[in-house]
């Protein structure tokens, strides 16, 4: 999922204090799950706000909507009646999100509520962290299923780095808590995998045109195509 | 192991004596004696001299300026590459560049995280680790390839590959295998982190010959001098990967401020003596960071002085 | 016990205060009340578990919200007390009457509504 994180509140005061009738759409999907975007949090959100405005004797209207997605068009167009009404909207949605809902309503001011941080997993409830850094060329069979682009701090493909410790990335020390050493994992991985061997070897070349710094990427599947 | 470059640190370490680095840390701005101010005071004492590469990512004069410097006032540089602010094009460039100048030496690594230095905001590189620019400088060399398909067919870069290895870092395991992986991908001499753990290091050292990688590769043990118990406290606790044992610690406290420096060169050409019995150790790389003046006197006192002369 | 405390207090009963959520401490403040307090168990006695400290950090949570749109966050707070604590009841009655009352009037000016200070 893509994990997010709500902007503070006194963020989206400045994109909206001079519009007179706002829209707060959330997301039901990824943001949901991280608590950052869904109903419940635009609700929070949509009441904060018109405390604020109510204290400042402002007149704003803030109303509420969460959409099923905001990646797909067929759930951005649900509000394509309604959206007139608004002199601006802010979408808790994720990055993609909110830049879809601005092309197919281009004439809207469209605020992001939330920092799109990363693709990760629910570790616990509360608790998500990063698990993929989407780089094109997925090398985790070679890494007994452990990600070296996105859990090591420096992307190594032959680490670890002499920094590791106690199974810590140095970062730990700049971070002050315990960060995980990538590599350390991939080793204890592969120790129980009986994959150790994989050490030895030098990693292939890593081609990364296929990654962010390739350019703006696109998938096109024929078969599924109309 | 033939003779592959001009590098005076080859040499030595072909002949079978014990070879001597040290190393010196550019300036904070656009001095153009500092480097030589210090290079000059281990003259005579070391073969060859690092220059540091943004060194805990705090921005420096760049290596590459300083060893050309130094290559011009007649010393032998070795130059450090991070990986963590060059992609591969920049790396290259600068190998070339270094080439131009008749530099011979370089120690490939992949540099300390720059949320470490005084630009935590910058973006970093990593398109290649250590062992990566291990590969590609020994392309450049002996192939004459840049990692890109093109040919050289003239003035390759005739680089002495150097790489660094923890002993103490985790897991412990891995490090002799790491080793090999360097070794394979063309490492010719490793200049170790500075040692304090003895008992591991030379655990280390046995793994390393069972390996039979003592043959393969030149080993330098790297010794740092502490100045003061506050230093061995600083690293034993905010430096990640360096190993202090607590009796060094209980060693400098247990002698008054004025003579803890003194206590420290004192361990350190204790380690000398004790890893000159080290099979497989090849040479020392003394790290006396802004104490550059105290390498002669190390040099002397552990008996590696006059250094050899080789042509 | 027929304990007196202020008559400017609204109950609302819930099995549980883990059943509150932020958005019901929030409406509370945005629909004009001078304050809100969470009554729940005392820690470790909570009959559902752990009810009462979810509810405590969701009132963390909402104080956090109040500071930062500019709202005295004292005018949310959590309690705990037993069901058997009548006389402890009334106590945090009248202390949190007493601290809204140094607060004044909510800054939420309703529309249309004039706002009489509590008596």
């Amino acid at each position: 999922m893509i994990m997010a994180k709500p902007k503070p509140i006194e963020e989206i005061i400045r994109y909206i204090e001079n519009l007179d009738k706002v829209l707060i759409a959330g997301c039901n999907g990824c943001v949901a799950v991280c608590e950052a975007g869904g109903l419940k949090e635009v609700e929070v959100l949509a009441s904060a706000l018109r405390m604020y405005f109510l204290q400042k004797g402002k007149k704003v209207e803030v109303d509420e909507v969460s959409l099923t997605r905001q990646c797909d068009k067929e759930y951005l167009e649900e509000i394509k009646d309604r959206i007139g009404n608004y002199s601006g909207v802010v979408s808790l949605a994720c990055g993609a999100g909110v830049q879809f809902m601005a092309e197919m309503y281009d004439e809207k001011p469209i605020f992001p509520g939330v920092n799109t941080s990363f693709i990760g997993v629910t570790e616990d409830q509360g608790k998500w962290s990063e698990r993929c850094q989407a780089c094109g060329e997925c090398v985790l069979a070679e890494t007994g299923g452990i990600c070296p682009i996105a859990r090591c701090s420096k992307r190594m493909l032959n680490g670890p780095c002499g920094g590791s410790e106690k199974g810590k990335c140095e970062l730990s020390v700049v971070f002050n808590k315990d960060v995980p050493c990538g590599w350390h994992l991939i080793y204890e991985r592969l120790k129980k995998l009986g994959q150790l061997e994989r050490f030895a070897q030098p990693a292939a070349e890593k081609d990364w045109t296929v990654s962010r710094d390739g350019g703006p990427r696109e998938i096109i599947r024929e078969d599924v195509r109309p | 192991m033939n003779v592959t470059t001009p590098s005076k640190l080859e040499k030595i370490l072909k002949s079978g004596q014990y070879a001597v680095t040290s190393e010196c840390g550019p300036p904070r701005n656009g001095n153009p004696e500092a480097v030589a101010k210090k290079a000059e005071l281990l003259k005579g004492y070391v073969d060859a001299i690092n220059i540091t590469d943004n060194q805990t990512a705090v921005v420096r004069q760049c290596s590459l300026a300083s060893c050309i410097k130094l290559k011009l006032l007649g010393f032998e540089p070795v130059l450090q590459m991070v990986t963590r602010d060059r992609n591969r094009i920049a790396i290259q460039s600068d190998l070339l560049g270094a080439t131009s100048f008749g530099i011979n030496n370089v120690l490939c690594l992949t540099g300390d995280h720059q949320r470490f230095g005084d630009h935590p905001n910058s973006a970093n590189v990593f398109d290649l680790d250590s062992t990566k620019l291990i590969q590609a400088v020994k392309l450049m060399r002996d192939d004459g390839k840049l990692l890109g398909g093109f040919e050289m067919h003239e003035h390759r870069p005739q680089m002495f590959i150097g790489a660094a290895e923890n002993p103490f870092a985790d897991p412990f395991e891995i490090r002799v295998l790491r080793l090999a992986k360097k070794v394979a991908a063309g490492a010719q001499f490793i200049q170790t982190q500075c040692i304090y753990n003895m008992d591991k290091f030379k655990l280390w050292m046995k793994q390393v010959r069972d390996a039979g990688l003592h043959e393969k590769v030149a080993i330098m043990a790297g010794l740092t001098p502490m100045k003061n118990v506050g230093m061995a406290k600083y690293m034993k606790n905010r430096v990640p990967g360096i190993d202090v044992p607590e009796d060094i610690i209980k060693r400098l406290q247990g002698v008054p401020k004025e003579k803890q420096a003194e206590e420290g060169i004192a361990i350190l050409l204790e380690q000398i003596e004790e890893l000159k019995q080290e099979e497989g150790i090849r040479g020392f790389h003394i790290m006396a960071i802004e104490w550059e003046e105290k390498v002669p006197e190390i040099v002397q006192k552990a008996g590696l002085y006059p250094r050899p002369a080789v042509d | 016990m027929r304990l007196s405390y202020p008559t400017n207090i609204r109950i609302v009963k819930v099995p549980c205060t883990g059943r509150v959520a932020i958005i019901h401490l929030m409406k509370a403040i945005e629909k004009g009340a001078d304050g809100v307090f969470v009554a729940g168990c005392l820690e470790g006695d909570c009959h559902y578990q752990a009810g009462n400290l979810r509810a405590k950090k969701r009132v963390v949570h909402v104080q956090e919200i109040l500071k930062s749109i500019g709202i005295e966050p004292e005018r949310v707070a959590m309690y705990n007390l037993s069901a058997g604590m009548g006389p402890r009841f009334a106590e945090i009655a009248r202390e949190m009457t007493e601290k809204i009352r140094q607060l004044g009037p909510t800054p939420i000016k309703l529309q249309g509504v004039r706002k009489e200070m509590a008596a």
